[in-house]
């Protein structure tokens, strides 16, 4: 397939931080590089999906807002996840649907009505050189993004289209209803129980599943630290090793940090299991000060919700190209 | 090898444990199982994330079930030996400025070891250590075993900018700063190598396993080499 960029957007301004991201950078973990990808798989996926698009092409991850984009031609895109109460021309646009911005036309995000995260798809995806063989922007790691150096959109920056507008449509002109999520609810985050747990006393494991947490201040893509009770672990630290994303894990002032896509691969805290993707989708959601409960699931089971949600994505025409 | 044990590390990942301590004779049998795991997994393996003691096998759950998963781990280990090629390979030297300007820290274990300064450098450089793992940044290896004479915890404040080329150590490990970043490690100089390029067809110049040795040069081998001399001092200035 040949890929010509066809058009682009124009950052007209940044905002806190928006970023390409693709589904995420892997084989090379080995070797200290993290995977970075979207924090939201689940609001990215639709994205995506909305367009006709394979499922992992690349889309813009748009946190707290402040973002104004204007189209150089016509350009169709769809926009899923957070509400940051973004506008198209002036009139209000509400995520989880496809739309078209004409040329010349501002697309606009406030501030934060439900959820920290939009995403923002593109007819064919977003053109940028991959690096380490993806798209996706890690800030800390200086790796991938627009300009392939980790930096995120900056005002007057252009973001390129990758191909011709693409005569795929998605199976939805807008996400089932069903499938919205309503990031303003105390959510509860499904955990498989695991790696140090029995090193934690009983009643830390017992309030670990019993406690409403709150989202501290301290959240990012790197991960997202969770206040309550004092969780103690007859582990203070270990020796170092390979942490996957959604671990949590507990130093210790024993207050519980789940680790998401920009995570240090490797780490000697003791954890108590790993969130499930769709876990951690939710948790990248939530803005501080918000309550969540974490509910033990078994791997078998996990993985069973997790295909049955993710499958019809990878099923999709488009997939593969 | 203890009996390993395998540990869930989510709907994608199984975490082998091999053993309990850190120990160069792990090295070989880390490398076996990560040639048996990506012969075994083929397509089916997305990442393998060695360290010190452990194997994280990170596969697609679009094609593997995480029972199917954990049973190819149980074929590996049942038969697994060490990979003693991997123990032979060829030594890697990381050439070092070690002054005061580009490494404080020399001056803390000086006074804290009571040793002279070129004691100090003789006793870093003097040990051949092994890659145990790459993490925190890409290509920062963290190698082993220092000296028990250098052994020197973290910093209580980290530094906000450390900067690219630092060659550090904390406890009994020692390692080499591929680019900015902040750290706690006690900086002892720089080396002139680029650590990580993902330009470059192997993008890390460490790979787990490796031997290392860190030979000392002078101030003018390390410009001609491409060092740069920047104080450590001034690097902190530019943030605050």
């Amino acid at each position: 397939m040949t890929s010509r960029p066809l058009g682009a957007l124009r950052v007209e301004k940044a905002g806190p931080l928006a970023t390409l991201q693709d589904s995420g950078r892997f084989g090379v973990r080995r070797l200290g590089v993290t995977q970075g990808g979207p924090a939201d798989l689940h609001a990215f996926a639709w994205a995506n999906d909305l367009l006709g698009n394979a499922w992992q092409a690349a889309v813009l991850e748009v946190t707290l807002g402040g973002l104004i984009l204007v189209a150089e031609q016509d350009t169709r895109l769809a926009l899923c996840g957070a509400d940051l109460s973004a506008t198209l021309d002036g009139t209000p646009l509400s995520p989880w649907q496809a739309f078209t911005l004409p040329k010349g036309k501002a697309l606009t995000f406030g501030t934060p009505v439900a959820g920290v995260r939009a995403y923002l798809a593109v007819s064919g995806g977003f053109n940028a050189e991959p690096v380490l063989g993806s798209l996706s922007c890690v800030t800390r790691e200086g790796l991938g993004g627009h300009h392939g150096d980790g930096k995120p959109l900056a005002t007057g920056d252009r973001i390129a289209v990758a191909r011709e507008a693409t005569s795929a449509t998605g199976s939805h002109r807008e996400v089932p209803p069903e499938e919205r999520i309503d990031y303003r609810q105390p959510a509860t985050l499904a955990l498989m129980p695991g790696a140090q747990i029995a090193d934690f006393s009983g009643e830390s494991t017992f309030r670990a599943f019993h406690t409403d947490w709150t989202v501290d201040t301290r959240a990012d893509r790197m991960g997202v630290r969770l206040a309550g009770p004092r969780l103690d672990c007859r582990l203070e630290s270990m020796i170092s090793e390979g942490i996957a994303l959604g671990a949590l894990q507990v130093p210790p002032d024993g207050q519980p940090i789940a680790l998401l896509n920009d995570r240090q691969t490797i780490g000697g805290y003791p954890r108590l299991g790993t969130l499930t993707p769709m876990a951690c989708s939710r948790l990248a959601q939530c803005q501080p000060g918000q309550q969540v409960r974490l509910r033990p699931v078994d791997v078998n089971r996990a993985q069973a919700d997790y295909l049955s949600q993710f499958r019809r994505f990878w099923t999709a025409p488009a997939s593969g190209q | 090898m203890q009996d390993p044990r395998l540990e869930n590390a989510g709907i994608d990942a199984w975490l082998v444990r091999l053993f309990e301590r850190i120990d160069e004779a792990n090295m070989p049998w880390l490398m076996a199982l990560c040639d048996r795991c990506e012969q075994a997994f083929g397509e089916a393996l997305v990442d393998l994330v060695p360290s010190y003691t452990t194997l994280l096998v990170h596969y697609r759950p679009q094609q593997l079930t995480a029972s199917r998963a954990r049973a190819l781990l149980v074929d590996i280990l049942a038969d697994l030996a060490p990979d003693e090629a991997a123990s032979t390979g060829e030594t890697k030297e990381i050439p070092v400025w070690y002054d005061a300007s580009v490494g404080p820290e020399l001056v803390r274990l000086e006074y804290e070891k009571g040793l002279t300064r070129d004691e100090v450098i003789e006793i870093h450089s003097g040990h051949v250590y092994r890659v145990f793992a790459l993490g925190f940044a890409p290509g920062f290896g963290f190698m082993g075993s220092v000296d028990p004479r250098l052994d020197t915890p973290r910093l209580a404040t980290p530094r906000q900018r450390v900067p690219a080329g630092s060659v550090a150590l904390a406890g009994r490990q020692t390692s080499a700063y591929p680019k900015v970043s902040p750290g706690g490690w006690n900086l002892l100089g720089r080396t002139p190598v680029t650590l990580f390029d993902p330009a470059r067809e192997r993008m890390s110049f460490l790979q787990v396993g490796d031997r290392v040795r860190f030979v000392a040069i002078g101030r003018e081998a390390f410009e001609r080499l491409g060092g740069d001399t920047t104080p450590v001092a001034a690097v902190q200035k530019v943030q605050s």
